[in-house]
């Protein structure tokens, strides 16, 4: 389970990250998109979701990531990635609940260039009971 | 209602015509790959089974990343995305060496100076797979 006192915090992650433009290529490449001059919208949970799941499957934190399904997920788009951009990200547990024995956690990412945020993304996962 | 040039004359209610992609076993591979995401129950059927899946799933959020080409390809490129959610209602069930469909359509929901909004469907094998799927797309 959650740890109840982990609600409404926000984590910093560790250090900076810089986007290629490999990356950026593979992950077009999947989705038949040939032009790589900005990252394809959903790009950015590359970033994201492996940062959430850091954070959350912390012993501190106890989210059981073996359970985890993917309930839903919305980016709002401030500046299209590139290849070059360097972001620190932050992950803040917006939301949880707990429903049929289910766990619903809702947490909020932001990218940013300096202090200007590119991306946020919330991604809200469910631990199965 | 926003001219887009020639004949694309948008509004309320506007359909976008309908796109099918193709996902199989090797988009999974492919996607796990860029997205750095691993999880077996997109790879290894013996493991999706044991966890209570009908077989291998798609990630929700290959899912996404194809509904969301279907979205930049009508709007004219990856730039022009401001805004785009969407709930995982069921899994798409990728069996072994089967192509399965994933099929989008939209419609327009709303209409400003600069933005517009698509309403998006998604299904696999007639089954919807997403649920309140939204863009705001920059004109």
């Amino acid at each position: 389970m959650l740890n109840p006192d982990s609600v409404g915090r926000t984590f910093e992650g560790v250090g900076s990250v810089s986007v290629t433009q490999a990356e950026i290529d593979a992950f077009a490449a999947v989705i038949g998109e040939v032009d790589t001059s900005v990252a394809p919208p959903t790009f950015s949970i590359r970033i994201s979701l492996e940062q959430s799941q850091s954070i959350l499957s912390d012993p501190a934190i106890g989210l059981d990531w073996t359970r985890v399904v993917h309930g839903d997920q919305k980016f709002e788009i401030f500046a299209p990635i590139k290849a070059g951009d360097t972001f620190t990200c932050s992950s803040t547990i917006e939301s949880y609940r707990v429903a049929a024995g289910n766990e619903i956690v809702t947490v909020r990412s932001d990218l940013k260039a300096g202090s200007t945020i590119a991306l946020s993304s919330w991604s809200t996962l469910v631990v199965r009971a | 209602m926003v001219n887009l040039g020639g004949a694309r004359m948008i509004k309320i209610g506007t359909a976008i015509p309908e796109r099918i992609f193709t996902i199989n076993r090797g988009t999974l591979k492919a996607y796990a790959d860029a997205s750095g995401d691993h999880n077996p129950i997109h790879q290894n059927e013996e493991f999706a089974l044991s966890v209570g899946l009908p077989n291998v799933i798609a990630h929700g959020m290959l899912t996404m990343a194809l509904v969301g080409k279907y979205v930049t390809d009508w709007a004219g490129g990856s730039a022009k995305v401001k805004h785009f959610g969407a709930r995982f209602t069921k899994p798409v069930i990728v069996p072994a060496d089967t192509d399965v469909d994933l099929t989008v359509t939209a419609t327009v929901a709303a209409v400003d100076e600069n933005s517009i909004t698509l309403e998006l469907t998604a299904t696999s094998a007639g089954i919807k797979v997403l649920g309140m799927a939204k863009a705001v797309v920059f004109t």
